[in-house]
């Protein structure tokens, strides 16, 4: 045994060459890194699938086809189509004229009657007398109409819709087409920016165009407001008590590892007690952001307790020994020495719950903030928080759920807007971080 | 307080500053101290010394009730301070820690101002009724850590930049700062290299004019050097307490006479 053991020393033989021990363990290493360095890439590979798809099936979200026309309204002719018994029919006979001159101007001749200017813009003709009438000193000036074309013309120009595949319906005949092309050619259809998808409500199921995400996106404030009001003093509070005060025994045992678990409990069921007890036990008004921000709560303070006892953990002990030495209270220990270290953890662990109840989906389609819930913005503080609204991930859950395609580009482009919220909270929290950590 | 420091100016020249009497103390089953009983003097630096695991740090952090914050740590017997049980249901723990300072085997400056450490105690404790008062405290506590000349010109860096033996003096400055009768030290060199232990050795010496001391170390050369009662605790007993020069040349038990032999510890 000895003379073995003699033999394999690697004790033996000049320093300049590897023997064969460390030429192994030097591969092992090279392969470790390589794995390494694969599963980052995996990674990231799945990153920029991501980031790409989402891109390339939002972006559209934010743009929309849309009729622009300068059209002059004389006095004779607002008067005579206000004595029509038509008169919205007398106004888009005016649209119309409007529109064929300006064609013909650009050397263009295409045939199209009212019907198919309704399939294109809808009721132009409505559109122009509510304008007018709310505004009668622009009449006899030239005026630029916008009119958002609908969701299929629309779909034509991002490649949704093409004459192949387009079927005849009162929503768009394959001969409306020629008049889009000429239009297009005319440069009066154009690609604008859609504000509307960022400031708008949602709209009806067969209008996908006129959809916005602005009246869920103030939901989901308002949401945000409760939950960071009640989670945060709750979640700190009771992470300090269990932390620092409460005594070791069965029952704080037991707290604790509930707390774990809520952490781990689905969010739907979540979504049914709330449901349970807010809405019909209590009769906190249905789809209103104060209940969702409620439920979220409960959701979010395991999340908010777990790290902030994390970060209160991390304090050294030496600390508390230090503060308790000189004669400090416990509550003065804790609240001048080893929560000022803690701050930017708790602040880091309360984001990160936020933006994960600013995500979440399902418990609100419990409580009944569904999308098409979001139809006007609220008018004050007050009914903010307990009017019906939606919020953005139930808004998008809503639009991806319809049948029109229109919609489908809809939700893509609210995940975007959702995922700029979140990442411009995750950059809050690296900020934050950053500007409270002790640098010494 | 100004009572009391009259008090023990009246009767400096021998008294007995802490008494403790049949001291038990056990963490859940384990019994950590067994029947210690002990008579620390005013104006003495008594030195606590024993192997790992002796019980003397646990039998220190039982003069100032610094074990109280450990939960299954439970004391019994009777420990005096000027006659007044410091274990009486009436005496908060917070009056007497600050009676009692304590400085810590790591050096552990809060992070924070050089000036906000020596002053957090005197705020807390409402010792100075305005600004220049405070500064007056942080001076005078600076001073007696003999760290005074080294920090004076930059009292608004962090503590925490100070280097290690600085730390530790600054440290002792705190500690000082809320005006205590004893101090607790709890192997306050280990973390310190030879240069700064002298340092704070002197500064040893020099506390023992105003204050009683109480030092727990490993090393038998410090407490020969610094102490002038020596307790020698071995598995959770006191085997012997008589003054240092006694215990270091002619000690009783033979317990005592291996450990400062190196023959056992």
């Amino acid at each position: 045994m000895t003379n073995a053991s003699m033999d394999s020393a690697p004790m033996k033989g000049s320093l300049t060459t590897v023997d064969a021990r460390t030429k192994k363990r030097n591969a092992a290493e090279k392969r470790f890194r390589l794995y390494g360095i694969v599963a980052i890439l995996i990674g990231l590979f799945f990153l920029v699938v991501l980031a790409v798809s989402i891109l390339r099936s939002g972006i559209p979200a934010f743009t929309q086809a849309e009729v622009r026309l300068e059209f002059t309204m004389t006095q004779e002719q607002f008067d005579d189509a206000e004595s029509q018994l038509l008169k919205t029919k007398a106004y888009q006979d005016l649209f119309i004229a409007a529109l064929q001159s300006e064609l013909e101007a650009k050397g263009l001749d295409v045939e199209f009657d009212g019907e198919a200017i309704e399939r294109l813009l809808g009721k132009t003709g409505s559109t122009i007398r509510e304008y007018f009438k709310e505004n009668p000193d622009q009449i006899g000036t030239p005026v630029t109409f916008n009119l958002a074309a609908s969701s299929r013309v629309d779909g034509y120009f991002k490649g949704r819709v093409s004459r192949d595949t387009l079927v005849d319906s009162r929503f768009l005949e394959v001969s409306d087409l020629d008049l889009v092309d000429a239009l297009a050619d005319a440069g009066i259809i154009v690609q604008a920016f859609n504000w509307n998808f960022i400031t708008g409500s949602d709209s009806g199921v067969d209008n996908p165009g006129g959809a916005g995400i602005g009246v869920s996106v103030i939901g989901s404030f308002f949401m945000m407001l409760v939950v960071l009001a009640l989670s945060l003093p709750i979640g700190v509070a009771a992470s300090i008590y269990l932390e620092e005060f409460a005594p070791q025994n069965w029952f704080t045992d037991l707290i604790e590892v509930n707390i774990s678990n809520l952490a781990a409990v689905p969010s739907i069921v979540f979504g049914i007690l709330g449901l349970a007890v807010f809405i019909q036990f209590m009769h906190l008004p249905q789809s209103a952001p104060l209940v969702g921000g409620l439920v979220l709560t409960l959701m979010t303070l395991p999340t908010i307790i777990i790290s902030t006892r994390a970060s209160l953990k991390a304090v050294p002990p030496s600390i508390r020994e230090a503060a308790l030495g000189v004669g400090a209270s416990k509550m003065q220990t804790v609240f001048h020495h080893v929560l000022p270290l803690a701050a930017p953890g708790i602040l880091t662990g309360t984001i990160i719950g936020l933006a994960q109840a600013l995500g979440e989906t399902a418990p609100l389609l419990l409580i009944g903030m569904v999308g098409f819930i979001a139809r006007a913005y609220p008018e004050g503080v007050v009914s903010g928080f307990i009017d019906p609204n939606s919020a953005m991930p139930a808004q998008i859950y809503t639009w991806a759920a319809r049948a029109d395609a229109g919609f489908y580009e809809k939700a893509w482009g609210g995940i975007i807007i959702l995922l700029i919220f979140l990442l411009t909270m995750n950059l809050i929290a690296i900020i934050l971080r950053r500007r409270f950590e002790r640098r010494w | 307080m100004y009572d009391t420091s009259h008090h023990r100016q009246e009767t400096a020249v021998t008294d007995v500053k802490i008494k403790a009497k049949d001291v038990q103390v056990y963490y859940g089953d384990n019994h950590a101290i067994k029947d210690v009983s002990v008579e620390i003097e005013n104006n003495t630096v008594t030195a606590f010394i024993g192997p790992s695991g002796c019980g003397k740090s646990t039998f220190l952090r039982c003069l100032n009730r610094m074990n109280d914050t450990i939960d299954i740590c439970r004391v019994e017997g009777d420990i005096l301070i000027d006659g007044n049980d410091i274990y009486d249901k009436r005496v908060d723990p917070v009056q007497l820690r600050a009676k009692v300072g304590m400085v810590f085997q790591k050096p552990n400056p809060f992070p924070k101002s050089i000036y906000d450490n020596i002053a957090y105690g005197p705020r807390i404790h409402g010792m100075a009724r305005n600004k220049a008062e405070l500064d007056e405290i942080v001076e005078r506590a600076l001073r007696r850590g003999a760290i005074w000349d080294e920090v004076k010109d930059r009292l608004n860096a962090p503590g925490t930049g100070l280097s290690g033996g600085q730390q530790q003096r600054l440290c002792i400055a705190r500690a000082v700062a809320t005006e205590p009768e004893v101090l607790l030290m709890d192997e306050p060199c280990s973390a310190l290299d030879p240069i700064a232990t002298a340092q704070v050795e002197e500064l040893i010496d020099e506390l023992r004019q105003n204050y009683a001391v109480v030092i727990v170390t490993h090393s038998m050369q410090q407490a020969a050097r610094v102490s002038q009662k020596t307790a020698f605790f071995h598995l959770g007993n006191l085997v012997e307490y008589d003054d240092t020069s006694k215990i270091f040349t002619n000690p009783e038990d033979s317990r005592t006479e291996s450990y400062i032999t190196g023959r056992i510890g």
